[in-house]
């Protein structure tokens, strides 16, 4: 469904010229979560902006569906790493989530409802009429994620998503994106820099070597469907995999 | 209420210390006579046939000038920090009009328009402008880059976008911008008219007092008039902030 071919990015010309991604090539088939795991300062973060259309490359391109991608395409949803920023502070939690919704041919009472049910599924029924700052860090998360799921993309693009909220949340908000994927039948590309997380959320991980950043491999993730946060994470395969990651991170930074 | 009895208490305090030193003769009760003669006068005031026609001019002229300022700041402010380079080209001159004193434009003006209302008026718009314009300069800087990619991220149109988040985003600093200006203005009137013979308005009034009458209990209680003025706008301006601004936690806009 997603195609990376080649892509590359500096940033400026000439001798300050910044190379962010050397060239890195993947592919998302529908369906799938795929996790990207690098180094910090890889380059991630413009990876996710060129794919999901927020950057122009200045090198390769990405499609969907074919079609390659100049602008955000329609079907796909960005969840940002840094959740204080990316609510509107003036509009409620419920406003919130139905703002992108109001581009959609939804009415009112609709669109009411689908903001209701995707705050639902993150377990923030009734907080529609609180205001961002009144929640703590990993609710705003939530409410972010919230407005990306009443959306309904197909290609769900997440920046470290869950990098600043607490454990607890965290596996919480894990487990809600595994199902929310199986029950809605999403695909989702997500960026991390936390092994055990890339490893226990995906169905594959695509390993990037530090700057200049070229993917190092892609390994198939082959846990069971249903995860579970202690036996999946203890079982001997998890942890063969686990390792697995870990052992190329580190060879790549050495 | 704690906040509002310690500010009264405050006041009392103040007004207390006053009246005790000019009755105690630690200072001249000629040159400055106790509150309570100054709120006596300032009753009187009201009987003589020209103080209350000045301080309906003062007030409409003000007002006309918060207006025009806040119309031309805003528009201006909204023109000059969406386009840098209009921005860059313009801020030289910009800088030089700012701290020009606008007591100092008097002669000036009279020269081109006359010496009526509508001189003050002109000046307290010029010294009135530069807050609101730069304020406005400044919230269009200020407007995160996070939030306008959630609004591509999710294919927000443009109207939408500055409807919904350019303006509430730039509300607060606009309204502060105002908030400032509305007191420069104030000045710059009462000033004008003091030093415009011939005129009515609060400052003619405290001149005319102060010079040919020698009545320095009317002077302060023109002089404690204007005060009262200016606070009753800024409790008012406050007010209007936080009823337009119920995002921010309380006490931000202090």
């Amino acid at each position: 469904m997603l195609a990376v071919n080649g892509l590359g990015h500096r940033y400026g010309t000439g001798k300050n010229a910044h190379v962010a991604l050397e060239e890195v090539s993947f592919t998302v088939d529908s369906g799938e979560i795929v996790c990207v795991v690098g180094p910090s300062g890889c380059g991630k973060s413009t990876l996710l902006r060129a794919v999901s259309g927020l950057l122009r490359p200045t090198k390769g391109a990405s499609t969907l569906w074919d079609k390659e991608i100049t602008a955000v395409p329609e079907e796909l949803a960005v969840v940002f790493q840094d959740y204080s920023r990316s609510l509107l502070p003036w509009l409620r939690v419920a406003g919130n989530v139905e703002f992108p919704l109001r581009n959609q041919d939804l009415n009112r009472v609709d669109r009411k409802e689908r903001a209701a049910e995707a705050l639902a599924w993150v377990g923030l029924d009734g907080a529609g009429e609180k205001y961002p700052w009144q929640l703590s860090g990993g609710m705003q998360q939530r409410v972010a994620i919230a407005r990306a799921l009443a959306y309904r993309p197909t290609l769900m693009v997440m920046d470290e998503p869950f990098a600043s909220v607490d454990a607890q949340t965290r596996e919480d908000l894990e487990d809600l994106l595994r199902r929310v994927r199986t029950e809605h039948g999403m695909t989702v590309l997500l960026v991390t820099h936390d092994i055990d997380e890339s490893v226990y959320l995906s169905d594959r991980v695509v390993v990037l070597s530090s700057a200049p950043t070229t993917v190092l491999t892609t390994i198939k993730v082959d846990l069971p469907v249903e995860r579970n946060q202690i036996a999946t994470r203890e079982s001997e395969r998890f942890v063969h995999l686990r390792g697995e990651v870990a052992r190329l991170l580190r060879r790549s930074s050495d | 209420m704690r906040p509002v009895l310690r500010k009264v208490t405050g006041a009392a305090a103040f007004l207390i210390l006053w009246e005790a030193a000019s009755r105690s003769g630690l200072v001249d009760a000629q040159i400055v006579p106790p509150p309570s003669v100054v709120a006596v006068g300032l009753v009187r005031s009201f009987g003589d046939p020209t103080f209350l026609p000045g301080v309906i001019s003062t007030v409409l002229s003000w007002l006309i000038a918060v207006a025009l300022a806040t119309a031309i700041g805003v528009t201006l402010g909204l023109l000059l920090g969406s386009l840098p380079r209009l921005r860059t080209a313009s801020g030289m001159i910009v800088e030089f009009l700012r701290p020009l004193p606008g007591v100092a434009l008097i002669p000036l003006v009279i020269a081109l328009i006359g010496s009526d209302a509508q001189t003050k008026i002109v000046l307290a718009t010029f010294v009135a402008v530069w807050p609101i314009l730069l304020n406005t300069i400044y919230a269009l800087g200020e407007l995160d880059p996070q939030l306008i990619d959630v609004t591509r991220a999710y294919r927000v149109p443009r109207r939408r976008v500055a409807l919904w988040v350019k303006l509430p985003a730039t509300l607060p600093f606009i309204l502060t911008g105002v908030r400032l200006s509305t007191s420069i203005a104030l000045i710059s009137l009462v000033s004008t008219e003091f030093l415009t013979g011939g005129t009515i308005g609060l400052g003619q009034y405290i001149y005319l007092e102060g010079s040919s009458a020698g009545r320095m209990d009317l002077v302060l209680a023109g002089t404690v008039f204007a005060g009262l003025l200016g606070l009753l706008a800024n409790l008012g301006l406050s007010g209007l902030q936080r009823t337009l601004s119920p995002w921010a936690p309380k006490g931000s806009s202090a």
